[in-house]
C-alpha cells in the first residue's frame, strides 16, 4: 500500500512524498517504516503507542483512531500534520 | 553531606582562567545557532541556523571532549527527539532511542515526553554518559554519548513521583519540566535535580533513591507556604569548585545553601525592593563561589516576566548575596520589554568573566568585564531558550 509522507518527515525518507510499505495493521504499517527509516514512528507515535496530539493518520478517508486499524493491500495512508504552531 | 570531600584534580584546575576562544551554542523557538568568538571576544561570527524550524530548548557541548554536540529539539507537530554531533555541528545524527517513559499496560494512562527540556553531560570519569530532562518531569540517562536513552526508574517510576511533581497544571505554561540536573564533581553517584514544579531534589546512589531538599525555601503559591516539596526553582546551580554551595533562582526569590546548614536562605531579600528577586536565570562565577549574577523580570500581580519597569539590567553579588550591585551600562534605559529565559544566560572562565545573554526578542548581548558593560552583538534571532558558553 501507498504511504503519502508530509514534508516534516521526508528527511527521514530521502524526501521520498510516497513510500510503499505492507502490513495488515498501521501497527504493522509503521513498524516497517521505522525499520527502513529509523526514528520516523517515534516522531508520530508516543511512547504509550498513541498517535501524537498535532498528528493525523488517515486510511483512506477515515481519520485513524489507533493502531490496531486494519488495512487493506490497496489502501491509501495519510500521514498529516495537524493545523496546528505558529 | 556535611563533611568535607576532596576535590578531583581536574576541579582544582578549573580554578586558572582560559585563554582560548568561546563558543556560544544558543537554542531558540526556531533552530540553533552556534556563534564563534576571537580569542579577544570582541568579533563574533554567527552559523547558519541548524534544525531550521525545530524547536531546540538545549545545545549543549561535552566538556570531556570538547567536540561532540547535543541538541534537544521537536518540532510543532513531531515528537521530541535528540540529535548528537562529534565534529562540533557539522553533521549530526538522530538519537536511535531518544528519551521515552516506560509503556503501561493496555488500559492505564502512562506519561508521554513532550520535550526534552535540558541537557547534562555526566562526570568527567563517566565517559559517553549524559543526563536528560524532559517536560513533563522525567530524568533520563544515556551511556553511550547520547544514541540511546534509558528511564532513571528511581524518579520516573517512583511511587511519589506523582505527588513530587503535581499534575500537568503545576508548571510553566508550556509544560511541566525537569532541569539543572546537577552532578557532585566529587561524587558521581551524587546528583540534583530542579523541578518546575516539584522542587529541588537530591540522591546519593546515582537516581535509585531521591529525598527532597527544600527546607526553608518558600513556596506562597501554594496553601501551605513552607512545603517538603511542590516548589518552583527555575535555576539551580552547584559551584564547581564548592559544591557543597548551591544557589537557586526560585519562582519566590534567589536563594542560597551551604550544606553544611542544609537551609536555603532567601538572599534575594537584599535585592532592591522595587526591582524584587524574581527571574528565571542565575549564573555562578566560574572561580568565585561568592559571586552570582542574576536578571531580575517582573513578577508581580500578573506576572508580565519582562524587565522591571522595561528597564533591563544585570545584578550581580561579590558575597554570597549580601548584597546586590545594578550592571545596567549598554542596556536600553526604557521601554525594553523581554527577559531572559532559564538557560539563556551563561558565563566563560575567561580573566575578566565574559557573561552573555540570550532574550525573548531575539538578542544577544554580551559582557566581557563580568557585566560593567553590556553590548549586543546580534539582534533578529528566534525567541533565544538557552546560551551555553564552550570554551574551545
Amino acid at each position: 500500500m501507498t504511504v503519502h509522507i508530509p514534508s516534516p518527515l521526508r528527511s527521514y525518507t530521502g524526501q521520498q512524498a510516497e513510500v510503499n510499505v505492507n502490513g495488515s495493521t498501521l501497527e504493522e504499517v509503521l513498524a516497517t517504516l521505522d525499520q527502513r527509516y529509523p526514528g520516523l514512528r517515534f516522531r508520530i507515535i508516543t511512547e504509550q503507542n498513541t498517535i501524537r496530539e498535532h498528528i493525523r493518520i488517515f486510511v483512506n478517508e477515515q481519520q485513524a483512531q489507533d493502531l490496531m486499524t486494519a488495512l487493506r493491500p490497496d489502501d491509501q495512508i495519510h500521514i498529516l500534520c495537524a493545523l496546528s504552531g505558529g | 553531606m556535611s563533611q568535607v570531600r576532596r576535590l578531583p584534580r581536574k576541579n582544582a584546575a578549573a580554578s586558572k582562567p582560559t585563554t582560548g576562544s568561546v563558543a556560544l551554542l544558543t537554542g531558540t523557538r526556531k533552530g540553533a545557532f552556534i556563534l564563534r568568538g576571537d580569542r579577544s571576544r570582541r568579533t563574533w561570527k554567527l552559523s547558519q541556523p541548524m534544525f531550521l524550524g525545530h524547536i531546540v530548548h538545549h545545545l549543549v557541548l561535552d566538556p570531556r571532549d570538547r567536540r561532540t554536540l547535543l541538541a534537544a529539539a521537536r518540532t510543532g507537530h513531531l515528537g521530541p527527539t535528540v540529535f548528537r554531533s562529534t565534529d562540533f555541528g557539522k553533521t549530526w545524527q538522530e538519537a536511535k532511542a531518544p528519551p521515552a517513559f516506560p509503556k503501561v499496560p493496555e488500559g492505564q494512562k502512562g506519561l508521554v515526553v513532550d520535550h526534552v527540556f535540558w541537557l547534562t553531560p555526566g562526570h568527567p570519569k563517566e565517559h559517553n554518559v549524559w543526563y536528560a530532562g524532559t517536560s513533563p518531569q522525567g530524568l533520563f540517562r544515556s551511556e553511550d554519548g547520547g544514541h540511546t536513552w534509558e528511564s532513571v526508574k528511581g524518579f520516573n517510576e517512583h511511587p511519589l513521583r506523582r505527588q513530587w511533581t503535581g499534575g500537568e497544571q503545576d508548571g510553566t505554561p508550556d509544560g511541566p519540566k525537569m532541569h539543572s540536573i546537577l552532578i557532585d564533581p566529587r561524587d558521581s553517584n551524587h546528583l540534583y535535580i530542579g523541578m518546575s514544579s516539584g522542587g529541588v531534589f537530591e540522591s546519593t546512589d546515582k537516581g535509585a533513591s531521591w529525598a527532597p531538599l527544600n527546607k526553608g525555601c518558600r513556596a506562597d503559591f501554594l496553601p501551605n507556604p513552607e512545603p517538603e516539596y511542590g516548589h518552583d526553582p527555575h535555576c539551580v546551580r552547584l559551584h564547581p569548585l564548592n559544591p557543597d554551595r548551591l544557589y537557586q533562582q526560585n519562582h519566590c526569590g534567589i536563594y542560597r545553601m551551604d550544606r553544611a546548614e542544609g537551609r536555603w536562605v532567601r538572599i534575594g531579600e537584599n535585592m532592591p525592593k522595587q526591582i524584587g528577586d524574581i527571574g528565571f536565570s542565575l549564573v555562578l562565577h566560574p572561580r568565585n563561589p561568592e559571586a552570582v549574577w542574576v536578571f531580575p523580570m517582573d513578577g508581580t500581580e500578573v506576572w508580565p516576566r519582562v524587565s522591571p519597569g522595561g528597564k533591563p539590567a544585570v545584578y550581580v553579588t561579590k558575597n554570597a548575596g549580601k548584597s546586590w550591585i545594578r550592571r545596567d551600562k549598554g542596556f536600553p534605559k526604557a521601554q525594553a520589554w523581554w527577559t531572559v529565559k532559564r538557560q539563556a544566560m551563561t558565563a566563560d572562565a575567561h580573566e575578566p568573566v565574559g557573561l552573555y545573554l540570550g532574550t525573548t526578542s531575539g538578542e544577544l548581548w554580551a559582557s566581557r568585564n563580568g557585566g560593567s558593560r553590556w553590548t549586543c552583538f546580534v539582534r533578529h534571532l528566534p525567541e533565544i531558550y538557552s546560551v551555553e558558553a564552550a570554551e574551545l
